[in-house]
């Protein structure tokens, strides 16, 4: 009698529990089957690689995100997997434990997918289109604009401010974006303008 | 800097090891391969880790796995302890050393330390549920798991984990289908000082020697590598500063060995076999050491305690 | 950073102090630990923690936060004394031989001029000497008493040993540890850098801290070399680029700053802003202010922007105040001065001090808007999540929109990381839902507001009519078309200022560098030290060539850095009077005769011979300060001022509470605990954690497994005495708020020994609100008090006082 099967026979007799196991075949067959799945088949394979930023601290680490679809080519894109470019000067592929879990972050369930709003006193938001809350919040904005703008001070200088709305930009926003968003706010007057480099 | 680890091919590759380099398979004999492939390790420089759990975080992306949000206990570790989610864990300890007086915060990861005389293998009753590759790699193959936790009392170092959904044993598998295709584990790719690095077992020696000479000329006498022989070596070594109290670091065994029970049910079957000792008597002998957890004596867990120099966990 | 953080390698020895960065910048402190292992570099950490990166440091100090000036000048002081200075370097790279002007003293704390009233200095003494040639007067001897050495000198002699450990509770023999080891880099053969962040930034006298190791680098001689420098290692992955395109109140892009009302018209502002060399031949690059300004203009206003209309400079808003920062904004808010507020990517709710304040300011608004691909606290400001938001839905009026943002996986474009370098991305994933990049968002904003001035006229619509929106597609420009604009180009051809026949740029090509940017409206840059970033050569932030010449570090050809892709700034400065490196093992630019040239972009006309220009050529007097004149608030030297709530009276200057030149609002003084407080006994500070980043991560599943739950660090002894056991819960308060954490109780704070008396530390860590999959928690801004540095208002979060008591835990 073979030793091993003894030992499987046994703790199945035991009841110890051979949970899906085929039994019946004593033959080394199926332990040729296991052996080709012992080794997790390589998950990247067929994926499409782009290069991007960690977005979070200033080292900027280069990453690599793996997905399945490609945007180059028209397609709906969706990441299965984030890691370190080691080809990058700085991290050479290495990633720190927010860099590391950059999928969890695309992937986050507190993700915003619609625009929403608040409506006075009430205690939920509520699904808007993006034409509706973009024409109300132009509407909010020139209102106020209009009300409150300052073409000259008190000593007839002109200084062409609006205080009463101001605008928090970002800190992980692109260089484009800020400069584009640089390019609204000035314009339109806004003196009340910071970013997030002091917290 | 040692070579970082490359970044994944996107393309098929046949694997570089497989089923025709198993050297030992849990209940079962395997015919040893021809040659035996260049042994990999995996060095954990203690004196480098800056404790970041990038090692976690990229062990739990690469593996998929899905540990729970836990609660703060007072201590960094998070989660408390090994799961069957969570295969390596940043152990910390806060220790006074009464040489100079001053603070180390000791910071262990741990996880499994591919024995090259894998314990669990050894302990466990599943034809195939474990695996060893002619390159160290110690491996679980779930289909073959029956979760009756014998790799975890044959383990000297308490790693594997049962997972109360699945019913099968999880821990480590050193990234095996990352290693398969040419690259290294995704705990040392992430590891931002490298005190993770990766590669054969005797460039591991050769660069731990080097870092051994470093810690030497801070002023760390005991500076020294952690291959235990009492396991044969391990494919996870450490490079500890101080490498004659392996203990102050949450306890890592200072002469980690495979149990002596766990040796006897081996010596049991190897030398014993069905036909000499007779069947009724080989089930009362595996009935007394297998039958879970709760049915093991107290005394039993003791000595394993004693032999793993484990402190019982939470 | 003045360097990289690949350049880190090339030091000896690394200060962290004021910074945490094992734990926030872990991939960049890889290059510290490359440095140990390679050169046999030692690491410093001081800090009231043992912190991470104190765990790998060769040498650990403690000190009581907000103490870092009197160490720092401590460690000056023992270097003088001690002749650890590198003279050569000294005597030429720095205004140690300027004499100032009689008149200026310090005493008491104070310097001259100081007007109670309006907490500010009359700064006029504050200044060089000046000959009748006009020039600053200096004494290469070092020898007149009114050299600036020589009052450096006077000024910092009170800061021995003995007074440092009074003050900041450091044992005098490990900052004597610290200080020798640092002296031991004033050889030009070796280097420390400094690295830090927000742990002195965070401060009433941010500012002055980080002055106070500059001022040490620069007696130590390691400006401007490999391996040495002043590295803020910069919280936020683009903070550098936001700042540097100017989105701050008072700035413009490229540091240039914008009019306030007393500057009337173009002429008035340009008088203050050509700087004329304070030396013979010095080079004064600020001379070409116009130049940048005017392509600036011409980049916002196009054609609109004439010579008649001055570039419609009468279209800039002018300040009336030094600023509108974030903390202003939330006092007018309070005050019911604020209509809307648009918050891009940023929760202030969470990140801005004291919440009860917040809380009560946004309810006063008519309208908030944010923008963001996560559910932020702020956007749910109104909305009751028990004690973690306790407000009454029905009692704020604020029409509140939640626009949902693209994040970084589904957008392109570049960032700026602290080395200065502008590295391109590419959009990887399909966006969820909805979500819209910035761009598209602000695009439609815009579009429609113009869209209604354009129909219906209203408050002086030039300015946002006629801003130059030439974009492909107006509602949404692209990455790249912003990019251009950002680098600059030539409206008509550009002309060799030294042959008026030759063309050095084509009309309507991209400029090569701001270097042909010209103040005659024939060139557009939106940030002039962007150009040179998407030039005829292409994207040169999208570079990814790796080879490093003899591994220095510098990475030329990866990337793009500003200004004009220097790696390290003041590079000059790593040569000697001759032009030849100090340390020929770290060559860097030398002088071969004719030229600059090295491994790195010299930071000097590249024919400035090496005697004739000094290597700070944005400094009027081509050298650095060691007494700065006129652009800190708060002294020209820095002196050590305790935090507004501390736990000790000012030992030096005990009249004095806080920095004496912090903006204070009225009503928020009455929110302070008064020093040595019995009520608020404990030093609390503010930090974050390696397991997250501020308040994203906690949307992370993975992070928030790593690090779950809010909690406070107190030490053993602290424990001991209130009765508060490991993973039990405590309540902290403080004057304007309280919260509730577990306790971690650690080894790792110990009590600090200040004159005598214990000062316990309460370490409070950042990284949780109401919203995201960590368990719901509190945050610092709960506690802190709402006031900022002198200079920049960064608030003061990490120096406070509390109190804790152990208290039972929720019911589960």
């Amino acid at each position: 009698m073979n030793m091993e099967l003894s030992r499987r026979q046994f703790l199945a007799a035991t009841g110890a529990g051979v949970a899906g196991t085929a039994l019946g075949a004593f033959g080394f067959g199926e332990i040729e089957a296991a052996h080709a799945q012992a080794i997790r088949a390589f998950k990247l394979v067929n994926t499409t690689e782009t290069r991007n930023t960690c977005p979070y601290c200033s080292v900027a680490c280069g990453i690599i995100m793996y997905s399945k679809g490609d945007l180059k080519k028209g397609e709906k894109a969706e990441i299965v997997h984030i890691e370190g470019d080691t080809d990058h000067p700085t991290n050479r592929g290495t990633l720190c434990p927010k860099g590391a879990a950059l999928l969890d972050f695309v992937k986050a369930e507190t993700r915003l997918k619609y625009p929403m709003v608040r409506k006075p006193g009430s205690d939920k938001f509520e699904r808007v289109s993006w034409n509706d809350a973009l024409d109300r919040i132009a509407r909010l904005m020139k209102d106020d604009r209009d009300g409150n703008f300052v073409q000259k001070n008190n000593d007839g200088v002109t200084v062409n401010r609006w205080t009463t709305t101001g605008f928090l930009a970002a800190s992980a926003t692109t260089n484009e974006t800020a400069f584009a968003t640089y390019k609204v706010v000035r314009s339109a007057g806004m003196l009340v303008f910071d970013n997030q480099a002091r917290v | 800097m040692f070579p970082p680890v490359p970044n994944p091919t996107t393309q098929p590759v046949p694997p570089k090891f497989g089923d025709k380099d198993l050297i030992r398979r849990s209940a079962s004999t395997v015919t040893p391969p021809a040659q035996r492939q260049t042994e990999v390790a995996k060095l954990i420089d203690v004196s480098k880790c800056i404790g970041c759990k990038a090692c976690q975080s990229a062990c739990i992306e690469w593996n998929d796995t899905h540990p729970e949000i836990g609660i703060n206990t007072g201590v960094y570790d998070n989660p408390h302890d090994l799961t069957p989610d969570m295969f390596t864990l940043m152990r910390f300890t806060e220790w006074e050393n009464p040489e100079t007086n001053n603070l180390e915060w000791l910071i262990r990861k741990d996880g499994c330390m591919h024995c090259e005389d894998p314990g669990c293998l050894k302990a466990c009753p599943a034809p195939g549920a474990i695996v060893q590759y002619s390159n160290g790699i110690v491996d679980f193959i779930h289909e073959n798991c029956i979760g009756c936790g014998y790799c975890i009392k044959g383990c000297p170092f308490n790693i594997p984990r049962i997972s109360q959904v699945t019913h099968t044993a999880y821990k480590c598998t050193l990234c095996s289908d990352r290693i398969a295709v040419g690259q290294g584990p995704a705990c040392a790719k992430a590891c931002p000082t490298q005190a993770i690095v990766f590669g054969t077992k005797d460039e591991m020696k050769e660069h731990a020697a080097g870092r051994i000479t470093d810690l030497k000329s801070r002023g760390f006498a005991n500076a020294g590598l952690y291959d235990p022989p009492g396991v044969g070596g391990t494919h996870v070594m450490y490079v500890l500063h101080h490498a004659d109290k392996p203990e102050i670091y949450a306890g890592l065994p200072n002469n980690p060995r495979i149990s002596p029970i766990v040796e006897a049910w081996k010596g049991v079957t190897k030398y014993a076999g069905l036909a000499v000792i007779g069947f009724a008597a080989a089930a009362g002998f595996m009935h007394y050491l297998v039958a879970g957890p709760n049915r093991v004596s107290e005394e039993d867990e003791e000595n394993a305690e004693k032999l793993t120099g484990e402190e019982p966990r939470q | 950073m003045t360097n990289s953080w690949t350049d880190i390698r090339n030091t000896d020895l690394v200060v962290i102090m004021g910074g945490n960065a094992a734990e926030a910048h872990p991939c960049g402190f890889k290059w510290v630990t490359e440095a140990k292992a390679n050169r046999g570099a030692k690491l410093i950490v001081v800090d009231p923690r043992f912190t991470r990166s104190a765990s790998v440091a060769d040498f650990y100090a403690p000190i009581r936060q907000g103490s870092d000036i009197a160490f720092l000048l401590g460690v000056m002081n023992h270097c003088i004394t001690n002749d650890k200075v590198q003279w050569d370097y000294v005597k030429a790279f720095t205004n140690a031989a300027f004499i100032v002007k009689d008149g200026f003293e310090y005493k008491d704390g104070l310097f001259t001029g100081y007007d109670e009233t309006k907490r500010d200095y009359d700064k006029s003494t504050w200044n060089y000497a000046i000959g009748d040639d006009g020039y600053a007067v200096v004494d290469d001897t070092l020898t007149n008493p009114r050299c600036v050495w020589n009052l450096l000198k006077a000024h910092i002699s009170i800061y021995t040993p003995e007074m440092v450990e009074r003050i900041c509770g450091t044992p005098k023999e490990k900052f004597l540890k610290v200080a020798e080891m640092i002296s031991e880099c004033s050889t030009p053969t070796k280097t420390m850098t400094s690295m830090y962040a927000l742990g002195w930034t965070q401060h009433s006298k941010g500012s002055q801290n980080i002055r106070s190791m500059a001022m040490l680098q620069l007696i130590l001689g390691n400006i401007g070399v490999r391996g040495g420098g002043m590295n803020a290692l910069r919280g936020h992955s683009n903070i550098q680029g936001l700042t540097d395109v100017g989105l701050m109140s008072n700035l413009l892009p490229g540091y240039m700053t914008l009019p306030n009302e007393k500057e009337v018209d173009f002429d008035t502002y340009m008088s203050t802003r050509g700087f004329k060399p304070l030396r013979p031949n010095q080079m004064s690059y600020w001379q070409n202010y116009r130049k940048f300004f005017v392509s600036f203009l011409k980049s916002m206003w196009g054609p609109a922007a004439t010579p008649e209309n001055h570039f419609a400079y009468d279209w800039l808003p002018k300040l009336d105040v030094p600023g509108y920062d974030v903390l202003r904004a939330f006092e007018l808010m309070n005050q019911g001065k604020m209509t809307g507020y648009i918050c891009q990517g940023f929760n202030p709710l969470l990140a801005a001090p004291n919440r009860t304040k917040l809380t009560a300011s946004l309810s006063k608004l008519k309208f908030l808007v944010t923008m963001d691909p996560l559910d932020t606290e702020t956007s749910r400001f109104w909305e009751n999540h028990g004690e973690f938001n306790d407000v009454d839905s029905s009692q704020i009026q604020t029409e509140v929109y939640q626009l949902p943002s693209t994040c970084f996986a589904e957008d392109e474009g570049s960032l700026t990381n602290s080395g200065r370098w502008l590295q391109w991305h590419w959009p990887g994933g399909t966006a969820p839902g909805e979500a819209k990049t910035d761009n598209w968002i602000m695009a439609q904003i815009y579009t429609r507001l113009r869209d209604l001035y354009r129909k219906e006229g209203g408050a002086f619509p030039d300015p946002i009519v006629n801003l130059d929106w030439s974009y492909a597609d107006p509602g949404e420009p692209t990455a790249e078309e912003l990019a251009k604009e950002l680098n600059g180009k030539a409206l008509a051809p550009v002309m060799d200022p030294t042959d008026p026949t030759k063309v050095v740029v084509e009309a309507g090509k991209l400029v090569p560098s701001f270097a042909a940017l010209r103040d005659d409206g024939s060139t557009t840059s939106g940030c002039w030290i962007y150009s040179g970033c998407f030039n005829e050569n292409g994207n040169n932030m999208a570079r990814r060539d790796t080879s490093d010449p003899d591994e220095t570090g510098a990475y030329l050809k990866w990337a793009f850095s500003w200004p004009v892709n220097r790696r390290i700034l003041y590079n000059r400065a790593s040569a000697d009077l001759n032009g030849k490196a100090w340390d020929p093992s770290r060559k860097l630019i030398e002088w071969d005769g004719q030229k600059w040239s090295g491994y790195d972009v010299p930071d000097i006309a590249p024919t400035a011979k090496p005697q004739d220009v000094g290597p700070f050529i944005m400094n009027a007097e081509g050298v650095s300060r060691l007494f700065v004149v006129g652009m800190m608030r708060d002294g020209p030297f820095p002196s050590h001022y305790e935090p507004f709530e501390s736990p000790v009276t000012n030992l030096i200057a005990p009249r004095i509470r806080g920095n004496p030149v912090a903006r204070v609002f009225k009503g928020d003084f009455a929110q302070f605990a008064e020093p040595a407080s019995q009520e608020f006994p404990y030093a609390a500070t503010s930090y974050r954690l390696t397991e997250h980043f501020h308040y994203w991560t906690k949307h992370v599943w993975v992070n928030a497994v790593l690090q779950p739950e809010f909690f406070v660090e107190i030490s053993e002894e602290l424990a001991k005495e209130k009765g508060i056991v490991k993973g039990g819960w405590v309540r902290v308060w403080s004057k304007r708020g309280s919260i509730k954490a577990k306790a971690v109780v650690t080894k790792r704070i110990k009590p600090l020994i200040c004159d005598g008396k214990p000062v316990h530390v309460v370490g409070i860590p950042l990284h949780w609100g109401f919203t995201g999959a960590a368990k719901k928690g509190f945050g610092p801004n709960s506690l802190t008090p709402f006031v900022g540095d002198a200079n920049i208002e960064t608030p003061e979060y990490k120096a406070f006082l509390v109190n804790i008591e152990p208290i039972a835990g929720p019911v589960a």
